[in-house]
């Protein structure tokens, strides 16, 4: 079962080299020649051995015209080897930026329900840390593993042509060597498994604890977070240790068992001097071979174990790259053109989890042009409600229509282009001023986005900023304060003024003077244009065509301001509440 | 690098133990020429099948001994690599936890998170690489040529010309790639903080269809990260070949010069044949060394990053907690005025002071806050209020010492919050940040974040009053939170960060703006609780709504960084503008 998806994951990695299949003949090819030039060497030193015998029988012109033809050999493997370097690397780093970007595509592509659910720091490290280590298993993997097989079987041919008895000596011994490098290959791989997800479980806390470093130091928990970092920390350190430490006992074992066939040609080598069935110069280039020849085993063995670790996190990368994609859209999807803003819902239920129940039987028609408040306490559904809207999730029972199609009939792209949506929690993309703006119309003039800048009120600040519209937002918006990244994201939506709006809360962090001016242009906004507002501002709520309550997940009341009021419910209590204050 | 070497002292005789295993087995290794020669010059020769016998076991042992010496080398590099990435991150972590929110700000969340995860792992490699071959590696280089003067001296001249060859080849190709690794970490950084973004801002990007433009992003970055691994791959792919080139025209040098010696009867033919296995053995360990140096240049770029941000010196000096006399007096006057707080001062005690006080943030040209003076006092409830940007959240940052001043000072108690040990200043303080952050664990656990050990008695007050106690009965204290809060919706996850305020029943308590995802009626009996909850408290409340301050003891109205005017709400309607048109535009709202 494990060594089945073992298989799938090494046949899963083919794929992506397959591509390059070019560069990957040339490499084979070109190692090939470097195996054979270098193995030609000690042959020809051997040669030249033998016409140095001892004192006034040396044949200088037969040495000189072996030595020349080495010099050849030498030049000639050398440009091969570069050649071939260059080549994995070509290779290598295409396939991971390949894997990459396949597996950044997928990200784009994952339903929410998969984000929302799994630690950001995991999936970063998957993308990150785990491609990046596959990278450097894979990078070995080309350059000593195709040279290493070929100098074995080239060093077995050269060996062969010298004594045929040695060379049968040599192959009995060889398994030895390839027993143990598998069996310690196959203990460790559960050991790299373990490191990677622990790994990945420090990488995640991280995340969260250097991203939200601000938070641990007001509570001054310095202390106990270090102490909980040092708990995955000690644990990850004792599971590096074992991966490590075993994987690395597969080099000096295979060694040992060369040394011994070593040792062997050595003997039977000697033997055959004495008897005369070789010379003194073969005896030297076999043991050269025998040399060369136990050197890959302790490559492969070494990259093997590399491998083993790539492999591992190649698995983790693609996992995340087979994961459930969001419902593809339906090959007949229907593209939404301008709507109206007919908006019905039918029915609809929904949970985040099956055993929970949220929503069940929710009924709501919005007629075009129509101003919805949604009101409630916290908790009561209002972003679950935005999340179907834009169908970020589905909705497990009922429908949700626009324009009297169903949304799930439509493609997303057109869906959403028909909604402009400002969160609470507001989101920033590092780049300029600017870039932030035009998301949601990319070749819009300097004159539209000031202008649409003018009318959020963001315009005065970002005059104010050392760049204007050039300055870079730093990452996560970090140079600037809550409110005026809110008001950023109020520009992004004047700007390309969709349809449909969905507002949740979308003034939370801005000071209310601005506010107050900020509502005139969302209420020139709103005109003709379906709006669902998420606010607390009583005057929004009062002028909304349509008041929904909503209370656990359901809508509990439904109408406008003074309906409501007459209805003395939910709503009415809420209003006196607040009133109470005043 | 001088850090990060500095903790290899902790794994002293790992880091000697293990190289020194290593050159006991290469020196074991350097023998083997030496056998074979002896095999050659008197075994075979003389057809002595004894003597060949006793050699081979020679070699056996040979061996065996390396065998037992390279796993033991093993284990120490291991342990010590190891041992060094876990005490780097630990340091890392630890590091990051003494900075300053003015460093946090500028440094960039995602670079720190690479350099914790990555960049210690190529370290890592670096070390365990070190210990287990950059030793061993030149010590058989040198243990060869010296080796091949015990046999001829003017052949192992050779030695001497290749080998300092050798090391400049190796050394330009490292001085050569070592800057290049730092940029291509540097663009790993950018795909990283790309990713990052991308899972925070998921429903915005989607919202906009904007997911092809940032595939389109993300690949760009992605290819020039591509490109900058293939151009760095092209230069080391230099020194494998050069170096094989040095020592194949050696060899032949070599054996030319040995043919020379052996007509002249000075070496035997076995010995030149050792002199030819000596340099064989040169060209693996080089091989070796090639590849190895790849991942040491690698390391050597991250270690480097890494040292970058150990160096990073917070800009706020704590107190330690026993310093010299003369802060250690000023501390005891700082535990004194407690004491006499608890004996019970008069009422109108001063808790917290503002005296002039200026300040710049970071990289900023103008100031955030322009002389700000007032002082609230105990029990007091503090309105803060403003526009956007005017500088609230900078003041009550400053009651923190998140930041520091740039003039003037801040003080509680009557003692200076920089002569306060964070700690202990902290400890007084209890803040509800305007983005409400939970961690991953139970609802208790992060309740507990505000007072360690806190009993079930007191989370459920802390929880009434910061109204959670309906959705938390309903989930249990032991309901796990996912990272980030995920679980949990916005007003939720807000009235939890309240609740870990107010249990540890600090001196002061700060409301950054933290009730913006809260309904007004959950807010109005939020702030009637906190307001029941105690008499000694002083409670500062920042909010943009005039609702939420207007019962304040003192507002203190803000515009652009500048007190406007400081006094009760009645004052404040009658003589500052500012809040008249803040009150107005907001109750104007239920008129209309």
């Amino acid at each position: 079962m494990k060594k089945e998806k073992q298989t799938q994951t090494i046949f899963k990695i083919l794929k992506y080299i397959k591509r390059y299949w070019g560069f990957l003949g040339i490499s084979i090819l070109l190692s090939a020649v470097t195996v054979v030039c270098s193995l030609y060497l000690p042959l020809l030193t051997g040669d030249a051995l033998d016409l140095i015998i001892e004192k006034g029988q040396v044949d200088f012109t037969g040495v000189f015209d072996i030595l020349k033809k080495m010099g050849v050999m030498v030049v000639l493997t050398a440009f091969a080897q570069w050649i071939m370097n260059v080549c994995n690397n070509k290779i290598t780093y295409n396939v991971i930026r390949d894997v990459r970007k396949e597996a950044f595509a997928k990200l784009e592509r994952l339903p929410l329900k998969y984000l929302d659910a799994h630690a950001h720091g995991e999936v970063v490290s998957r993308l990150i840390t785990d491609v990046d280590q596959f990278a450097d298993g894979l990078l070995m993997g080309f350059t000593q593993f195709f040279s290493g097989i070929l100098t074995i079987f080239g060093t077995l041919f050269f060996m062969f042509a010298i004594s045929g008895r040695i060379t049968i000596a040599v192959v009995v011994l060889t398994p030895l060597s390839l027993v143990v490098a598998s069996f310690i290959a196959k203990k460790t791989f559960s050991m790299f498994k373990l490191q990677s997800e622990t790994r990945g479980e420090q990488t995640s806390f991280i995340e969260e604890m250097v991203g939200n470093q601000k938070v641990v130091q007001a509570f001054s928990r310095e202390d106990e977070t270090l102490k909980k970092f040092d708990e995955i920390n000690d644990r990850l350190e004792k599971c590096s240790l074992k991966a490590i430490f075993f994987s690395s006992i597969t080099n000096p074992s295979t060694r040992f068992v060369n040394s011994l066939v070593y040792a062997t040609v050595a003997v039977i080598g000697a033997f055959l001097a004495i008897s005369g069935g070789i010379s003194i110069g073969n005896l030297s280039a076999l043991l050269a071979y025998a040399n060369q020849y136990t050197k890959p085993f302790n490559e492969i063995s070494g990259v093997v174990t590399e491998l083993q670790n790539a492999l591992a996190c190649a698995r983790r990368v693609f996992e995340l790259m087979e994961e459930e994609p969001e419902i593809p859209d339906a090959i007949d999807a229907v593209v939404l053109e301008q709507t109206d803003g007919q908006v019905d819902l039918e029915n609809v239920a929904f949970s985040y989890v099956p055993e929970q129940r949220l929503m069940e039987g929710l009924n709501l028609k919005v007629k075009p042009g129509q101003r919805i408040a949604i009101v409630g306490p916290t908790g009561c559904g209002k972003t679950t409600l935005i999340n179907l809207l834009m169908r970020f999730y589905d909705v497990k029972e009922g429908s949700i229509k626009v324009n009297d199609i169903d949304i799930r009939n439509m493609t997303r792209k057109s869906l959403r282009n028909n909604y402009g949506m400002v969160l609470q929690e507001t989101w920033l993309r590092s780049g300029t001023i600017r870039d932030n703006i035009v998301m949601g119309k990319p070749d819009a003039t300097d004159e539209e986005v000031i202008a649409a800048a003018k009318a959020s009120h963001a315009h005065s600040f970002i005059k104010r900023l050392p760049e204007g519209y050039d300055t870079i937002v730093a990452e996560d918006g970090g140079n600037l304060s809550q409110g005026q990244k809110q008001l950023l994201c109020i520009t992004r939506v004047m700007l390309c003024l969709p349809p449909m709006l969905i507002l949740d809360e979308a003034t939370s962090s801005i000071d209310t003077r601005t506010e107050v001016k900020i509502q005139e242009a969302f209420a020139r906004m709103m005109k003709g244009r379906t709006s669902f507002i998420v606010a607390h501002r009583l005057s929004t709520i009062r002028e909304a065509d349509v008041i929904l309550v909503m209370k656990d997940g359901n809508i509990i009341e439904q109408g406008s301001h003074n309906e409501l009021l007459l209805q003395n419910g939910f709503y009415a209590k809420l209003y006196n509440s607040q009133f109470a204050l005043v | 690098m001088k850090k990060i070497l500095a903790l290899l002292k902790d794994y002293k005789k790992e880091t000697i133990l293990g190289p020194l295993f290593k050159l006991l087995e290469a020196s074991f290794e350097l023998f083997v020429p030496l056998v074979i020669a002896a095999i050659i010059d008197t075994g075979v020769s003389d057809g002595d099948i004894a003597y060949i016998l006793k050699m081979c076991l020679v070699l056996v042992v040979l061996a065996l001994i390396g065998f037992v010496c390279a796993i033991t080398a093993q284990y120490f590099a291991a342990k010590a690599a190891v041992g060094v990435a876990a005490k780097l991150r630990h340091a890392l972590f630890e590091h990051i936890e003494k900075l300053s929110y003015t460093e946090l700000d500028t440094v960039g969340t995602s670079t720190l998170i690479t350099r914790m995860t990555s960049d210690v792992n190529q370290v890592q490699n670096g070390v365990n690489l070190v210990l287990r071959l950059f030793l061993r590696s030149p010590f058989i280089v040198f243990g060869a040529m010296v080796m091949a003067f015990t046999v001829d001296v003017k052949a192992a001249l050779v030695f001497v010309v290749t080998i300092p060859l050798l090391s400049i080849v190796v050394f330009v190709v490292m001085y050569a790639t070592i800057p290049l690794y730092k940029k291509v970490q540097a663009a790993l950084d950018r795909v990283l903080a790309i990713t990052r973004e991308n899972l925070t801002g998921v429903r915005v990007i989607r919202a906009f269809n904007k997911e092809e433009h940032e595939i389109k992003q993300f690949n760009e970055s992605n290819d020039k990260l591509t490109n900058m691994q293939v151009f760095v791959g092209k230069i080391t792919a230099l020194t494998s070949p050069l170096t094989f080139i040095i020592i194949n025209v050696a060899t032949i040098v070599l054996v030319w010069t040995g043919a020379i010696q052996v007509n002249d009867g000075v070496i035997s033919q076995g010995e030149v044949v050792a002199l030819v296995n000596y340099m064989s053995q040169i060209l693996v360990e080089l091989v070796k060394l090639a590849n190895l140096i790849v991942s040491i240049t690698k390391s050597i770029a991250s270690g480097n990053r890494i040292q970058a941000v150990l160096n990073i010196e917070s800009s706020m000096k704590d107190v330690a907690i026993d310093t010299d006399v003369e802060i250690g007096a000023q501390k005891e006057s700082a535990s004194s005025v407690k004491q006499t707080n608890i004996t019970g001062l008069p009422e109108d005690d001063v808790i917290v002071a503002f005296e002039h006080v200026h300040f710049t943030y970071a990289k900023s040209k103008e100031e955030a806050l322009t002389d700000i003076h007032f002082t609230a006092k105990k029990g007091e409830m503090i309105g803060v209020i403003g526009g956007t940007g005017s500088g609230k959240t900078s003041i009550v940052n400053l009651i923190s010492r998140f930041y520091d001043a740039t003039r003037g000072s801040v003080s509680i108690n009557g003692v200076d919050v920089k002569d306060y040990p964070l700690e202990s200043l902290r400890e007084k303080i209890s803040i509800v940040p305007q983005k409400a952050v939970l961690f991953k664990g139970t609802i208790r656990e992060n309740i507990c974040w505000g007072k360690e050990g806190a009993t079930d008695e007191e989370i459920q007050r802390a929880l009434e009053i910061a109204q959670a106690t309906e959705f938390v009965k309903e989930k249990g204290l032991d309901f796990v939170v996912e990272q980030g809060g995920r679980n949990l919706s916005g007003g939720q996850r807000q009235r939890l960060t309240i609740a870990r305020a107010l249990v540890k029943n600090p001196d002061i308590l700060i409301l950054d703006d933290s009730a913006s995802a809260l309904d007004y009626a959950t807010d109005a009996k939020l702030r009637k609780a906190i307001s029941e909850m105690s008499d000694d408290m002083t409670v500062f409340v920042v909010s943009q709504r005039a609702a939420s301050i207007m019962h304040a003891d003192q507002i203190i109205v803000l515009d652009d960084g500048e007190v406007s005017a400081i006094g009760k709400h009645n004052d404040l309607l009658d003589n500052c503008e500012i809040y008249r048109e803040i009150y107005e535009s907001q109750f104007r709202g239920s008129v209309l």
